[in-house]
């Protein structure tokens, strides 16, 4: 089962739940924990282990072969993102601009455009017990998350099958990094602290899950601060609230020194209990 | 006219909180940008009027034509983005997948796949109730090319700054490092950025700062929730240092933060203690460091 922790706002406890519910259910069954949120993850902080397998992200972007060129022209003409232009007796590619669509490539008559591997970020993973981590991170300086994402998920199916449990922690917003982190979850947890910022953008991250269809249901974070109102839109929306996490400075203080918030405050281990009952009864049950 | 852009790497330090509340006490001399286009959370303290909107259309989406169709299949097997199935006994494809390389509709023999403009958001031009002006936008749900709205979102906001007279464009950005981000940083005068002191937020920052310094952009670092660790404030502070990056301020681990969320308001209006006049004095740091 793929659990995915999401949420619209970011700082909402996405990290927290994703990293305490994984090492939490981890002390009875294997569970892989993928950070699906390469362009700042944190997952790895909570378990301070060097990792054991390391490799390289790539894209697929275009080079050019002079020697085949004819300089026709049309390699810049199919491409609708302006990553390759024809400068002078030269064509030139714009890494960054490339969304692999193969289309130059696959469209030059003469073959001069080969599609090469260019790096974009790293994976890492290690196992900690039953906990098998793996992380996707972008490099600094590339602007497009979608495919680290993409390696990242496919690196922890392949090598852990879809039988185990899997958590992802995805990254914050509605845009292409959240839909490529969630698309094939079979629950979606979403994250929110009940203030005006938190209610709003919980709105935006309902209205991402529900063009999927799977089951989703909310964790309250930082119950207490703010207002009512996140609870009430649940109810009228027919949400379930899988749980509330008190709003309590010992929690931020655990987890700003980068600790696992349910070894200290052990109370938090029902409400884990909780969340992990809840998704595993809505994916069997098929309710929601 | 200088452009102030206020980033964290991290979600939730408080980014929109102390940007809105420079808004305020900027009153008339900002145009303000939201540029944290995914989940714009701004509108919800400034109380923009919407007063003019307008559709954002970003690159394109590719449609079948399905009377033309021969279900041939090339292009599903053209698609690299799995964009395209065949479901319902129709070759179909997903808007939400499909990237609009336009590539299908190349291959295809009939001709019967086209292209459309993709709307995928709205932006909008507000009265805001420091007396000034606010940019920000809504990107659709699962859109691609956030960045490019977020460029949008800036150019209008400059271009306000310029025709009004305004000394500073003041630019909420989103979190991260990734495209986003870089659209906002770019013509950047003076990026602040807001941390924590946990973990996290050391770690993200110091990604964001490697961005910073690839734009050789000036910056300095408000740390929020300084009193909540003071090791790992230690170690935000050794590396401000370290890199030369002005402190601009601590804030304490305060409520008031979300209580000031939830009246819909910015904390200069809401509080009168030692985090407005911590903030105050910030904010002409930033001035006289911009200048």
């Amino acid at each position: 089962m793929k659990i995915a922790i999401a949420s619209g706002k970011g700082g909402t406890g996405k990290t927290t739940l994703s990293t305490n519910l994984a090492a939490f259910l981890a002390e009875r069954e294997e569970v892989v924990l993928v950070d699906l949120d390469v362009e700042e993850p944190n997952s790895a902080i909570f378990f301070n282990r060097p990792p054991e397998h390391e490799e390289v992200i790539y894209k697929q972007i275009p080079q050019w072969d002079e020697s085949k060129c004819t300089l026709c022209g049309i390699c810049s003409k199919v491409c609708n993102f302006h990553a390759i232009i024809q400068l002078g007796p030269s064509i030139v590619v714009f890494p960054e601009l490339c969304h692999s669509c193969y289309a130059c490539s696959g469209l030059c008559p003469e073959g001069a455009l080969p599609m090469v591997p260019k790096r974009t970020g790293r994976l890492a993973g290690f196992q900690a017990g039953n906990l098998h981590f793996v992380e996707g991170r972008l490099d600094i300086g590339e602007e497009q998350a979608v495919p680290a994402i993409a390696k990242a998920k496919k690196y922890a199916s392949q090598k852990f099958g879809a039988s185990i449990t899997t958590i992802y922690d995805s990254p914050p917003g509605t845009s292409c990094p959240v839909i490529e982190a969630v698309k094939d979850a079979d629950f979606v947890i979403m994250v929110t602290e009940p203030t005006p910022f938190g209610l709003h953008d919980l709105k935006l991250a309902v209205e991402t899950v529900r063009k999927f269809g799977m089951p989703f249901g909310v964790v309250i974070n930082r119950h207490g601060i703010g207002n009512e109102d996140v609870e009430a839109y649940c109810r009228e929306e027919e949400i379930p609230v899988l749980a509330k996490i008190p709003n309590s400075r010992r929690m931020a203080e655990l987890y700003s020194s980068g600790k696992l918030i349910y070894k200290e405050i052990p109370e938090l281990r029902n409400t884990l209990q909780e969340v992990a009952d809840a998704c595993f009864a809505a994916v069997k049950g098929g309710v929601q | 006219m200088k452009e102030i852009v206020v980033i964290s790497g991290k979600g939730g330090t408080g980014k929109t909180s102390v940007t809105a509340s420079f808004a305020r006490l900027a009153g008339e001399e900002v145009v303000v940008a939201d540029c944290d286009v995914d989940a714009a959370d701004m509108h919800l303290l400034l109380n923009p009027d919407f007063g003019y909107s307008e559709d954002f259309y970003s690159g394109e989406v590719s449609f079948i034509d399905q009377s033309n169709c021969t279900r041939c299949g090339i292009c599903a097997n053209t698609c690299r983005f799995d964009a395209i199935s065949f479901t319902r006994g129709a070759y179909r494809i997903d808007p939400i997948s499909c990237e609009g390389c336009g590539y299908c509709a190349r291959v295809c023999p009939t001709g019967t796949i086209i292209n459309k403009p993709r709307l995928s958001g709205k932006w909008h031009i507000s009265n805001i109730r420091t007396g000034s002006l606010m940019v920000h936008a809504k990107l659709d749900i699962g859109a691609d090319n956030s960045g490019k709205l977020v460029a949008k979102v800036k150019n209008e906001a400059k271009e306000l700054a310029l025709e009004e007279r305004k000394s500073y464009v003041l630019v909420d950005g989103p979190p991260g490092v990734g495209c986003p981000v870089v659209s906002s940083l770019s013509g950047a005068n003076f990026v602040v950025l807001v941390t924590e002191p946990t973990l996290s937020g050391l770690h993200d920052l110091k990604r964001v700062y490697e961005l910073v310094k690839k734009f050789h952009l000036k910056a300095g670092c408000i740390i929020n929730k300084a009193d909540l660790n003071p090791e790992q404030c230690a170690a935000i502070r050794k590396f401000l240092e370290e890199e030369n990056i002005p402190h601009l301020a601590d804030f304490p681990y305060d409520e008031d933060f979300s209580r000031a969320i939830t009246q819909g308001t910015t904390i200069v209006e809401y509080t009168n203690g030692n985090l407005k006049q911590l903030l105050a004095e910030s904010w002409e740091k930033i001035k006289e460091l911009t200048n």
